[in-house]
């Protein structure tokens, strides 16, 4: 691969990427709506579609606004840190074969760092508002993320095992005959959930829960750093569902009369649309129902799997 | 690359000395994430990119965040930063000062007497990683595992509460 | 869990129900006769005022939006002399129109009154005078009530004894 065209296939992922997350802002209005037995957004533009254009430029036009009280360049940083970490991520996802940013050795591990380090935004972003409910969000991303964190990895072990690398296009390759959905059930279920929790979507939004804390840990974000939170969680959903696809839904495999990268966005939209339907059904849990839910339910859960597969891997081989 | 590993040491070194002079634990700690990564684009500047993930893992993405997480609870405000200040005085860096000379001096010979061994970059895999681990260092990890079992058993004996706490009218 | 799926299922159907949106300005909402909308000053069949300026509305008022002044014409016959709603008080709650005497005051099918100046939503007495007897067409209070006021004389109303001569002794 030349150095062109690696920048290309760069900057292409970028678009491809940030636009996708822009146009979320429709898909998922007109989807709730949709499943409320509304119209949504329908009046910008055809169908509505000019409300992404209308929406950010909204932003970019509000008061960008830092409270006097607030530690000025953390408040600033944090919210470059989700937007910065989820797009890392997506260096090593391979849309089709050849065309991916990195064919990192350790994509798998490189995923998780990035997505562990996703933490700092909100904690810090929580932190330096200097508000009381923006630190209450900021103590409950923070357990929450940490402790989904924990089997969010030991969920991908399984598929590991099965596929023997961390590399993402190999994984992919050897979902050749069987999709590791029907050999990790247990592994699918709980990386998605675990999904969930570490973007924090409804219905595990307890760190910015409006209800109680009003906005949480970006309450005191207004204009342009509010719309950075808003893109990194639109682009987390992105990666989560980008991520589902490629380790156990087979990501570019499919019938051959689709081109392998029109087979990946299918599959990542359709699992967008999970998340904005898990969205629309779902109460969210009590906080510490979240927690134990996921300590004493999940994480046992996933090392039985783990146990399970490792002794089915071991047996097949001899 | 030796520029990548330069520049990400002198990263790390910069962070950590910032993580000392800070007054501000907060920042303190910020820096210390810093340096925690550039530790870690060391190892994969080294040829250890399992290592370089695990530390960002588990150092920055884990337990640096519940560093943070304890201090922000502490609420820590102006009169530590002032206290701090009073601890980091000129003569309070003496003793340290000249211990860590010693040491620098110690590494500066070794790393000058022999004539330029070149370190051999050899990219270790995760396999390698795991043979070495439940091969020649099965030891050493099952007493980790007893290490955090130990652990864990005190955490959850101590996060027990058997307590019930009643409303005073609710009090016989 | 299962209930869990249960719901997300019972949520995705409602992708094929009928959407419930009434898409506003290009399609109408059916108004029903009896909503309680902007609030009309009507008249009698003959043409005149059909207010008395009882006071009765406004007291009975819990916002205290309405205000008027009750005057009087050389027959006898009142009438207000202003009439003034404040419909940025008003909540619509009908109880001006239940204490009418006269169905003078009403509420009508019609909520689209917003304005850019809080000023424009007080209604002086010409803005709710509608040239209409409202939802109850033939009614004139003063061909019932058993004073004179220049639309009859008293006794000539509908159902209304001649007056009792009060010098007499008969029956």
């Amino acid at each position: 691969m030349t150095v062109m065209q690696h920048i290309w296939i760069v900057l292409g992922v970028l678009f491809v990427f940030l636009n996708i997350a822009a146009g979320l802002i429709w898909v998922e209005r007109r989807l709730l709506a949709m499943w409320q037995d509304r119209l949504g957004p329908n009046r910008a533009g055809p169908l509505g579609l000019m409300i992404v254009l209308a929406d950010t430029l909204k932003l970019f036009f509000k008061e960008d606004w830092i409270p006097p009280f607030a530690d000025k360049w953390v408040f600033i940083f944090a919210p470059a840190i989700v937007v910065a970490s989820v797009l890392m991520s997506f260096v090593i996802i391979p849309f089709a074969p050849g065309i991916l940013v990195a064919d990192l050795n350790v994509g798998l591990l490189f995923f998780l760092a990035m997505s562990s380090l996703g933490v700092y935004s909100i904690v810090l972003g929580g932190w330096a508002s200097n508000n009381k409910y923006s630190l209450l969000g900021a103590l409950r991303g923070a357990s929450q993320m940490i402790a989904y964190e924990v089997f969010m990895g030991l969920s991908l072990m399984g598929v590991v095992m099965l596929s023997r690398s961390f590399n993402l296009a190999e994984i992919v390759a050897a979902q050749e005959k069987v999709w590791f959905v029907f050999l990790q059930p247990v592994g699918f279920v709980i990386f998605f959930i675990a999904g969930l929790a570490e973007t924090h979507r409804l219905p595990f939004d307890i760190p910015e829960s409006e209800s109680e804390l009003i906005a949480g840990f970006h309450a005191e974000y207004s204009g342009m750093k509010f719309g950075m939170f808003f893109i990194g969680e639109y682009l987390g959903i992105t990666l989560i569902s980008a991520m589902t696809v490629t380790l156990f839904f087979g990501g570019w495999l499919g019938p051959a009369f689709l081109p392998p990268v029109v087979w990946f966005f299918l599959k990542t939209f359709v699992f967008i649309g999970l998340f904005i339907l898990l969205r629309a059904s779902l109460p969210r849990p009590r906080y510490d129902q979240l927690l134990e839910y996921g300590w004493k339910l999940l994480l046992p859960l996933v090392l039985v799997n783990l146990l399970v597969t490792g002794a089915i891997a071991l047996w097949m081989k001899h | 690359m030796p520029i990548l590993f330069y520049l990400s040491s002198a990263v790390a070194i910069i962070a950590t000395i910032m993580v000392i002079t800070r007054y501000h634990p907060i920042h303190a700690l910020l820096y210390l994430v810093v340096s925690f990564l550039a530790i870690a684009m060391v190892f994969l500047s080294l040829g250890a990119p399992f290592a370089a993930a695990l530390e960002v893992i588990v150092y920055a993405g884990a337990i640096m965040v519940l560093f943070i997480f304890v201090v922000m609870m502490l609420n820590l405000g102006k009169e530590t930063a002032a206290q701090e200040k009073d601890w980091l005085r000129p003569a309070v860096w003496i003793g340290p000062g000249v211990l860590t000379l010693v040491l620098l001096m110690e590494m500066s010979i070794l790393l000058l007497a022999p004539p330029q061994r070149n370190v051999a970059v050899a990219v270790v895999t995760p396999k390698q990683v795991a043979l070495s681990l439940y091969g020649e260092y099965i030891i050493a990890v099952e007493l980790i595992g007893f290490l955090l079992t130990t652990g864990i058993v005190g955490a959850a004996h101590i996060g027990k509460q058997k307590k019930k706490s009643l409303h005073r009218f609710l009090q016989a | 869990m299962i209930s869990h799926l249960r719901t997300m299922w019972l949520v995705f159907l409602h992708l094929f129900h009928k959407r419930e949106t009434i898409q506003y300005p290009e399609e109408k909402v059916a108004m029903r006769p009896r909503w309680r909308g902007r609030i009309v000053l009507t008249k009698d069949p003959d043409g005149g005022e059909r207010c008395v300026g009882c006071y009765l509305c406004a007291a009975a008022c819990p916002v205290d939006c309405i205000a008027l002044q009750a005057a009087e014409d050389e027959n006898g016959r009142r009438y207000p002399e202003f009439f003034r709603i404040n419909f940025s008080r008003c909540i619509f709650c009908g109880y001006c129109e239940e204490a009418c005497p006269t169905y003078a005051i009403q509420l009508t099918p019609d909520f689209e009154m917003a304005e850019y100046r809080r000023q424009d939503l007080v209604y002086e007495k010409e803005d709710l005078l509608i040239d209409s007897q409202g939802k109850y067409p033939g009614y004139n209070f003063y061909k019932m009530a058993g004073l004179s006021a220049g639309v009859k004389e008293k006794g000539k109303g509908e159902n209304e004894e001649a007056p009792v001569d009060i010098k007499s002794l008969l029956p």
